[in-house]
């Protein structure tokens, strides 16, 4: 793929709890757990660097609050209707 | 293996390359949880578990529809019950089962705050089914999020009402059974079947997609209540990885293997908005309801001042139900009321409304009245044999005892107390109603005690008496029962302790 990915991850090394939900989910497959502990013993999860679409299914699939901020090349897109949901539906 | 240099990567770099958020932590989350202190960073959930990503779709709703500032954010007991640790909004912990009726209260008395009540299936399910039902079945205008994980999660495993049939748990050692444990509950089911609910979703975190579907049905059930609509409830199949002994992964497949073909997810009900009923209710000022208009025709300045000879005067009334004993009592405070008297009337009866022993405390008082509860009476009106000799010892050394007979039962010890035998139900029973052997009493009271004035007592017997033959007999009564007292009992038929007549 020619340039940068579409998308970004950075995960909160010591807010991370290793469950590894975000790497069953990433749809690219390019999350892991580190082989090395952090602070608390456990493996947490990383961005290999390469293939991110900047989807957010890692987001939503991760149980802490502010364990994965996601990222997007600048203009950002959204795959994911936004906003109205009940509006729309009337 | 990738090298370790990228766990240095910082959020400047990302940012300095072109990129832009998309997804970050909800402002609605607090920047630190005021929790243990080296644990401020994180929650309290146990890796994997469905409570983080519950709270996650939560908040982000909570702050797309820019309602953080009006939320009030009930916690149940369970897992979730330090939820408050988290959630940057209004917070309330109810007792267990209870956030539903807590979250009732709230939205009653706030009705323009967003109400959430957050709970699990041992909470909400179990020892919390009767609120959950009752406020499903009002109609509250909260939101309810059921978060379903098949067990008890903080105790320790047990098993709950929703555990699967044949799953294990510490209760349920071999598997629960439904033909011992039953079956287990489908809450969105049961409460879709009720009239008031407006939304009532299943949705799974079993899975990417249902994750997502899990974040649309979490913004409806909000939306409904920003909108004021109605009831909305989603349950949520969420995975505890450490009580079903699994790794996160796992336990997420056994969501959407295991769970969902139990409970199967779909949007049991989603009404369209339908124009409420007026829901205020009318007013009527009190006279009106208590039916005393007259009243203020016969103003109580125009009644004749009576002045009150006691401080407190205290009167016990007892008979069997039906006689109108407490009746009587209701009218003294009445009427004691109406003089400008502190008043108060205790109550004491079976659960049979006839025939069953009653009897009531009035107290009148030109002070404040501390108890009413009354150990020693002034009088005491003694409307049967029983009563008299149940109550006729705990009356005041020199107060006075009202008998409904003719005369005392022969062996009955003579008190400490003045005693006046009136025959109340006979002279009642001539005068065309037994049933006004009561007030026969009341004028017997009135005009030998002169506590209170007769006039202030037709006055009340107007309110109480709607019948306007009954209104006249009572008024016979009264005048019966003070006759009696003027002139019958000058001749002879008080019995006195000392055997004289009066």
């Amino acid at each position: 793929m020619a340039g940068p990915a579409r998308g970004n991850i950075l995960i909160s090394t010591e807010e991370c709890k290793g469950c590894g939900l975000c790497v069953e989910s990433c749809p690219p497959e390019c999350l892991e757990l580190l082989p090395e502990l952090n602070a608390y013993g456990v493996h947490p999860a990383r961005y290999t660097g390469d293939g991110c679409t900047g989807c957010g299914i890692c987001f939503y699939c991760c149980p802490e609050p502010g364990a994965i901020t996601v990222y997007r090349l600048s203009p950002p897109f959204k795959p994911i209707v936004e906003g109205d949901s009940h509006a729309a539906a009337l | 293996m990738p090298t370790d240099t990228k766990v240095d990567v910082k959020e400047s770099d990302i940012l300095a390359a072109g990129y832009q958020v998309s997804h970050s932590k909800s402002p609605v989350f607090y920047d630190k949880y005021e929790r243990k202190d080296e644990l401020q960073h994180q929650t309290h959930y146990c890796p994997g578990c469905g409570h983080g990503i519950a709270h996650k779709l939560i908040a982000e709703a909570l702050g797309d529809l820019g309602l953080q500032d009006k939320t009030i954010f009930v916690s149940p007991v369970g897992c979730s019950v330090f939820a408050y640790y988290y959630f940057d909004v209004g917070n309330v912990q109810m007792a267990h089962g209870r956030a539903p009726a807590g979250a009732t209260g709230i939205k009653r008395a706030c009705p323009d705050k967003i109400v959430i009540s957050y709970q699990g299936d041992g909470d909400l399910a179990a020892i919390g089914t009767a609120e959950i039902i009752h406020a499903a079945n009002r109609g509250e205008k909260i939101t309810v999020f059921f978060v379903n994980n098949a067990i008890y999660g903080m105790t320790g495993g047990q098993m709950a009402p929703t555990t699967l049939v044949g799953q294990k748990s510490t209760t349920s050692p071999f598997g629960r059974r439904s033909s011992n444990e039953g079956f287990p509950l489908h809450m969105a089911e049961l409460i879709s079947t009720l009239e008031a609910p407006v939304y009532v979703e299943r949705v799974a975190l079993s899975d990417n997609k249902n994750v997502m579907k899990a974040r649309k049905a979490v913004r409806r059930a909000l939306e409904i209540q920003r909108d004021g609509i109605g009831f909305s409830f989603v349950e949520i199949l969420s995975p505890c990885p450490t009580i079903w002994a699994k790794d996160p992964i796992e336990a997420r497949k056994w969501v959407a293997e295991t769970m969902v073909p139990n409970f199967p997810l779909n949007v049991f009900k989603d009404k369209k908005h339908e124009p409420v009923e007026n829901a205020v209710v009318p007013q009527r000022p009190v006279p009106e309801v208590l039916e005393i208009a007259a009243r203020e025709s016969t103003p109580i300045a125009e009644l004749p001042k009576h002045v009150h000879h006691f401080k407190e005067f205290e009167i016990k009334i007892a008979g069997f139900g039906g006689q109108g004993v407490l009746l009587l009592g209701q009218l003294l405070t009445e009427m004691g009321m109406r003089e400008g008297l502190e008043v108060s009337w205790l109550p004491s009866y079976g659960p049979e409304m006839r025939s069953g022993s009653a009897h009531c405390h009035v107290c009148l008082s030109k002070d404040r009245i501390g108890s009413p509860l009354i150990s020693h009476p002034d009088v005491l009106v003694a409307l049967n044999e029983v009563s008299l000799r149940k109550f006729a010892s705990q009356v005041a050394p020199g107060g006075l005892v009202l008998y409904n007979r003719d005369r005392l039962p022969a062996d009955f010890p003579l008190p400490q107390a003045r005693i006046i035998c009136l025959p109340a139900s006979e002279i009642a029973d001539k005068l065309g109603s037994t049933k006004a052997a009561n007030i026969v009493m009341l004028g017997a009271l009135l005009e030998e005690t002169e506590c209170l004035l007769a006039a202030t007592a037709e006055g009340v017997l107007k309110t109480k008496i709607k019948r306007v033959a009954m209104m006249e007999v009572n008024r016979k009564a009264l005048a019966a029962g003070r006759e009696f007292i003027d002139n019958y009992v000058r001749v002879g038929a008080v019995s006195q302790p000392d055997g004289f007549a009066y």
